[in-house]
């Protein structure tokens, strides 16, 4: 009964991962993952560095084995049917995969023709997609001089030569300036926009925020939440008051006066000076934590209630923070974890 | 189109790919060819002084095909060095990822590395000619002395493809494989007679397979003086057919093996 559901269903989504297992010697990258893409729709994978994101792509586009459960891209088998699922599919690395000593054209081009296009299509194509990444001035340069913002839309032209159903983009913007993160952010939208479907990794919950229709977080080889930005703010809960004091050393106090009002430990951070707590009502919370607060509205730089955005959604399901920089408060793990995608 | 000829038209994309880089990046091609001139021109004049041939033989013709053979075996290290690139700089993971031949960059992979095998030998033979080394054969001969060649360094290319994908770092790859490579160079016919080597060496020597590449190559270049005596052992007696067991061995082992690696080969 069960397998008749699954197979039905694997008809109108074009990702299906079920169950997937990997380890790599001690480290458990993967325990257990599973989730489903429809197509048209762009799924963005969230977690911390080493919460095994790059993992399940390399298991999507068969170029790892998982060691247990499967994985299905539009109704084929990552494993049996290999070769099919390569041909409709692109892949975007962490790392911009470039030949730097050919030229932007010549890079399209040799993808396009081991995606089999015909040489007059695959050039075609080639001169198409530099147009449409703003590489036309560099067409015939070799990729050795591009910049960072550059190879990577050479990249994801190359993975998009042969018009693939499915593109798999893997920490699109790591590592790029603001300004090529804006621009990528918007190529990425076009392309959904025609109707691709788009797995993304990514650790900033702002690119997610902006272009998934749906997420899924995964931390430490599990998914430990699903569902669209909002459902995810509305799981973390209404509304959060945060004050900025001068100096860090009123936080305990005011830590202790506004506990009562809080739905769950508020979070004091000593570098940014901030308190925040989960807080339930509107103005009226507001208006009895400065009264608690009487004697020390002095300290206070800022106060205001606001609606929990992703960052806060990510802290509050792992524990830490989702970039890069936060948790370094916990070394050792982020050390561990992170060795479990090598 | 069937899947031999994907195959063979993957293959190609990927040789062409490669040779780009050669045209791009001269210095490769220019490195590649001056070292054997400089060991020519180091070996014809400062050893060439002390090491006597026997039968009368110019030293200049008895190094040169030493020098043919010792050059395509260290030009197999470029294989593997250039695939633990392509691993590391995540190409190998793209074209993982694309519906091409599995053995397409292998197999175009050691094709453009014939390529260049066939130029440094060009440059090897112009440089001997300057030097001194002649041919005494027919073209037919000459031609298969350079084939001969130009399959061991072939064969040579796949066992350095495998030893590249296991290794990943091309640095690693120069490096580990000159640690074989130096020795089985040196403990051969290839720059001295081996007659005088220790009964180890010797033995070492008349069955290594490059020694088989040098005497044949001096056999169908005619480097050899009319009337001398048969070297010692069946390999160094019959070094053509020698030659070709091993290229079949190492093609028989290492294109499977190495196919293998690459299929399984992540870059992280």
């Amino acid at each position: 009964m069960s397998q008749v559901g699954l197979s039905v269903q694997a008809m109108s989504e074009a990702i299906v991962v079920d169950g997937l297992m990997k380890r790599f010697g001690e480290n458990t990258a993967l325990d257990g993952v599973s989730f489903s893409v429809a197509e048209g729709e762009v799924l963005g994978l969230l977690g911390p560095n080493g919460a095994g994101k790059t993992t399940v792509v390399r298991i999507l586009t068969t170029l790892l084995l998982a060691d247990a459960g499967r994985a299905e891209v539009l109704g084929l088998d990552v494993v049996r049917e290999a070769d099919q699922v390569r041909g409709s599919i692109g892949l975007t690395g962490q790392y911009a995969a470039v030949d730097e000593y050919l030229t932007g054209f010549e890079n399209l081009e040799m993808v396009g023709r081991l995606y089999h296009l015909p040489k007059a299509e695959a050039r075609a194509r080639a001169g198409e997609l530099l147009d449409r990444f703003d590489l036309t001035d560099a067409a015939n340069r070799p990729a050795k001089g591009y910049s960072g913002g550059m190879r990577r839309r050479l990249d994801i032209a190359a993975s998009l030569i042969a018009r693939p159903r499915v593109l798999f983009l893997d920490e699109p913007t790591t590592g790029l300036d603001p300004r090529s993160r804006l621009a990528m952010w918007e190529f990425i939208a076009d392309l959904a926009d025609g109707g691709t479907t788009i797995l993304l990794t990514t650790q900033y919950l702002e690119e997610a925020d902006r272009l998934a229709d749906r997420m899924v977080v995964i931390d430490r080889g599990t998914v430990i939440a699903r569902g669209t930005a909002d459902e995810l703010k509305a799981q973390v809960g209404g509304q959060r008051l945060e004050l900025t004091v001068r100096s860090a050393e009123s936080l305990p106090a005011m830590v202790e006066l506004l506990r009562p009002l809080a739905l769950d430990e508020p979070q004091a951070d000593e570098q940014t000076r901030r308190l925040s707590l989960p807080v339930s009502g509107g103005a009226e919370v507001l208006a009895e934590a400065l009264k608690r607060l009487d004697g020390h509205v002095r300290e206070i730089v800022d106060v205001g209630l606001r609606r929990p955005d992703l960052d806060d959604v990510f802290l509050t399901l792992t524990g830490h923070a989702a970039e890069e920089a936060a948790p370094t408060d916990q070394p050792a793990d982020e050390a561990v974890a992170a060795g479990s995608t090598r | 189109m069937t899947a031999l000829a994907l195959t063979v038209s993957d293959s190609l994309t990927i040789t062409r790919r490669n040779l780009i880089k050669v045209k791009r990046v001269p210095d490769l091609i220019v490195f590649a060819t001056l070292s054997p001139i400089m060991f020519v021109l180091l070996f014809r004049y400062v050893f060439g002084s002390a090491i006597p041939v026997p039968g009368g033989l110019s030293y200049a013709e008895f190094l040169l095909p030493g020098i043919f053979a010792q050059t395509v075996v260290f030009g197999s290290t470029i294989t593997g060095a250039s695939l633990a690139e392509d691993l590391q700089k995540g190409l190998i993971d793209r074209f993982r990822s694309l519906p091409m031949a599995r053995s397409a960059v292998l197999i175009g992979r050691t094709l453009s590395d014939l390529c260049l095998n066939v130029l440094t030998i060009a440059v090897m033979m112009i440089t001997g000619l300057l030097v001194g080394w002649r041919i005494h054969t027919s073209i037919g001969e000459a031609i298969l002395g350079v084939l001969l060649l130009l399959s061991f360094a072939y064969a040579m290319s796949w066992v350095m493809a495998f030893v590249g994908l296991l290794v990943r770092t091309p640095e690693v790859v120069q490096n580990a494989s000159f640690i074989v490579i130096f020795p089985i160079t040196f403990i051969a016919n290839t720059f001295v007679p081996i007659d005088n080597f220790p009964a180890v060496l010797k033995t070492f020597a008349e069955w290594n397979p490059v020694s088989a590449v040098v005497q044949g190559a001096r056999t169908l270049f005619g480097n050899v003086v009319p009337g001398a005596p048969e070297p010692n052992g069946w390999a160094l007696q019959n070094p053509v057919l020698y030659v070709f067991i091993w290229v079949a061995i190492f093609l028989a082992v290492f294109v499977p093996l190495a196919v293998r690696t690459y299929q399984r080969t992540a870059s992280r």
